[in-house]
């Protein structure tokens, strides 16, 4: 019973991926681009390291599995912010679909309250 | 153009998980880790012809996620521990090397 519901498991994680990967190859922007990849993380290879949990129990293997599940759900979503930030921050531009853009208002309206002008490259 | 480029793409997976899934006479794992590796290759791709810098730091980031996927498949395959070992060192390379480019790509040097 546990290693149909781990294969199950599996199978949906590797779903995930090849989904994520689609929209890593489709998508026209960089932002756009990431909001897809990092679909890969949250269930694809979660899913995986969880359907191998249920296989194996609770020993050596299932719990460096665990250990990286709780890694990587710590690490992602921090090189993901890291990633955006720099590149709104270094000039790369949004797809010409796009139509709005919170950060940039927010930088005007903090320029305009501090007095400060905005920093450009 | 864009019909042409659109109905290579679905050539391309239809004979792909035609011959992964009904020729190739393997176990269940191996079949699930052919899908994992053409996975990777797409990203390959889009690492060679991303447009800009950013395109590239995201997509190195999204292979080491997928490896880690697959050195658990192995380890399932293979019945050995060590596989994850790996696995957890090359997640922790992945994130620091990350946070490198990224703060590189944002101008500022690394030891501010």
């Amino acid at each position: 019973m546990n290693n149909i519901i781990g294969m199950i498991l599996i199978c949906v994680g590797i779903g995930f991926d090849f989904l994520g990967v689609l929209g890593l190859v489709r998508l026209p922007d960089v932002y756009n681009r990431l909001q897809a990849a990092t679909k890969c993380v949250t269930f694809g290879t979660a899913g995986i390291l969880f359907g191998v949990l249920f296989i194996q129990g609770f020993n050596n293997f299932g719990f460096k599995a665990l250990l990286g599940i709780i890694f990587i759900f710590l690490s992602s979503p921090t090189a993901a912010h890291a990633i955006a930030r720099a590149s709104h921050r270094s000039r790369i531009p949004l797809a010409k679909v796009s139509i709005i853009d919170k950060y940039e208002e927010d930088k005007e309206l903090i320029s305009k309250l501090t007095g400060e002008p905005i920093e450009k490259k | 153009m864009k019909v042409i480029s659109w109905l290579m793409g679905l050539l391309i997976f239809t004979v792909f998980f035609y011959f992964n899934f009904f020729v190739y006479d393997g176990e269940l794992l191996f079949k699930l880790i052919n899908v994992l590796l053409f996975s990777s290759l797409l990203i390959l791709i889009r690492v060679m012809l991303g447009p800009t810098p950013a395109d590239r730091i995201v997509a190195v980031d999204i292979l080491g996620v997928l490896i880690i996927g697959l050195l658990a498949l192995f380890g399932l395959h293979y019945k050995e521990s060590f596989f994850m070992d790996i696995g957890l060192i090359w997640a922790l390379l992945s994130f620091i090397a990350t946070i490198a480019f990224s703060k590189i790509l944002e101008g500022r040097r690394l030891d501010e």
